[in-house]
């Protein structure tokens, strides 16, 4: 228990200094979600009508941003050979270095996103919802997003290749927090929406650290 | 019968518009294949018979 | 078959006969298909129209064997690590990317005049079909982008095994959100109530198809076949 500690508190310091962690990835979700009033215009109801889709959104690719750097850092050092020969096994790395980025940019992430929708004009009573689901599909984000991270480190273009591979798996996890966010603030039942996310995120949990330890295997060799 | 069937009506526009894209799409497939094919084949048996002496 | 196949010498005898073979009777059964699909009377909601279907609804059934193929490709690559399922697997990709482009375009071009718009989302096969043509794109640019050949396979071969766990949810997940967004969804052509003067020529150029991919698919591993063939030969000659 206390080596997964020690791995716990290392990735989660460098998920922390890596690219400015948490500052930048709420940094861009902001940002990005300012341009969309500049860009559809001020009209109070035609922002209220998008502002759950596009906060989902911009979510999404706000939690891509700081990936490039999840494997390819310990991949270039060495750690990453050390992590492979040590007490762990490499799947239970994989996993804890993707918690470790849902933590330090998904969560931070999740606390902005009720923000961001209300100021665009969603009804206060869904930022719970919203914190819900923005958790949630974090969890998704981060770990699909962890495998496209793996998978690119053998090539020499991390950043845009991830986003190429990652985007279309994310189809799920989009949809379903979307009509979790719609159904709720249109009134209708969001329980089955919310339950699906939920069920993705965990088998995204419980199936991606293969992959992931896969990849990494296969760049080491 | 032939003409009748290529008779497409108002929307001709768009009915042959389609065939002609998967025309192309299965031009492009077969002539890609068979060029690949044809190119790796003659690479391959021009260097088998240079490192065969 | 499968250990058939398994010999290089073996495959290399059998495709060479099995894919011009598969050709010919592909262009039989895609005659035949569309001879019978372009004869058939206008449909009385769709009119002429209905004559896209024989070409936009098997390009998309197509498209998604092509996926299946190449996600099976990989996995007994992965497991069995075989050279020639790696193969199968790379000669399966772009084949599927042709498919589900021109599936996109006929969709495309069947739902203008009958949506009165070039894409509607409302339709969920179509936006399925459009993650998949995704799907393709990011196996081909990540196969790509990785200059050692094996690991790129390797990598490849993960991420089709994660999109083929996928994409019966992702297809789920798009018509699960098509029936949410209920109002919008305008058609289900192409459903079990088809009449046969239109299903007859449908399953004809279906099974067309499936033979043309297979063939193409063939011969496309017979070009790979030669290619590794042809560069390690090169590197002996080099290295000699």
């Amino acid at each position: 228990m206390s080596v997964l500690a020690v791995l716990a508190r290392r990735e989660l310091s460098l998920a922390w200094a890596r690219g400015g962690g948490a500052l930048l990835a709420v940094g861009f979700f902001v940002a990005a979600a300012v341009m969309l009033p500049l860009a559809l215009g001020p009209a109070p109801e035609r922002l209220a009508a998008v502002s759950g889709g596009v906060t989902w959104v911009v979510l999404s690719l706000a939690s891509l941003l700081s990936l490039d750097r999840m494997f390819e850092r310990d991949f270039e050092d060495g750690a990453l050979d050390l992590l492979a020969l040590g007490p762990l096994p490499l799947e239970i790395v994989a996993a804890v270095k993707c918690l470790a980025q849902w933590t330090v940019s998904g969560a931070p992430l999740a606390i902005a996103a009720p923000v961001v929708a209300v100021g665009l004009g969603a009804p206060v009573a869904s930022a719970a919802m919203i914190l819900a689901a923005a958790g949630l599909g974090g969890l998704a984000f981060a770990f699909l997003g962890g495998t496209g991270a793996a998978l690119a480190l053998a090539s020499r273009r991390g950043g845009l290749l991830i986003a190429v591979v990652v985007l279309p798996l994310l189809t799920p996890p989009v949809i379903f927090g979307g009509a979790a966010i719609a159904n709720f603030t249109g009134g209708l039942p969001w329980g089955a929406a919310l339950s699906l996310l939920a069920a993705y995120a965990l088998a995204c949990v419980a199936l991606t650290p293969f992959a992931m330890a896969g990849a990494c295997r296969n760049a080491q060799s | 019968m032939t003409l009748e069937a290529l008779s497409a009506g108002k929307y001709a526009a768009y009915i042959w518009p389609a065939y002609a894209v998967s025309l192309l799409g299965f031009a492009w497939m077969i002539i890609d294949t068979l060029a690949r094919a044809r190119r790796w084949k003659r690479k391959a048996d021009r260097l088998e018979g240079e490192g065969e002496p | 078959m499968f250990s058939a196949l398994a010999n290089p010498a073996r495959f290399m005898a059998f495709s060479r006969w099995a894919a011009p073979i598969l050709g010919v009777i592909a262009a039989g059964l895609i005659g035949a298909g569309l001879w019978l699909g372009l004869n058939a009377p206008p449909d009385y909601q769709q009119g002429e129209t209905v004559k896209i279907m024989f070409i936009h609804v098997p390009a998309a059934w197509v498209a998604m064997l092509a996926y299946a193929c190449l996600g099976g490709a990989s996995f007994v690559s992965l497991v069995f690590r075989h050279a020639r399922a790696d193969a199968a697997a790379k000669a399966a990709a772009p084949l599927g990317a042709a498919f589900t482009g021109v599936a996109l375009v006929t969709g495309s071009l069947w739902g203008r005049p009958m949506w009165g718009a070039w894409w509607v989302w409302g339709d969920a096969r179509l936006v399925s079909v459009l993650v998949l043509f995704l799907l393709f794109l990011g196996y081909m640019a990540l196969r790509a982008s990785i200059d050692d050949e094996a690991k790129g396979a390797r990598a490849a071969e993960i991420l089709a095994l994660v999109g083929l766990i996928n994409l019966p949810i992702i297809k789920y997940s798009v018509e699960w959100w098509n029936t949410l967004h209920q109002g919008e969804s305008i058609m289900r052509a192409g459903g079990p109530a088809l009449d046969p003067v239109y299903l007859m020529p449908l399953l004809l150029a279906g099974a067309g198809y499936s033979a043309a991919f297979g063939a193409l698919w063939l011969e496309r591993i017979r070009a790979e076949v030669w290619r590794r063939r042809a560069t390690s030969l090169a590197l002996r000659v080099a290295l000699a």
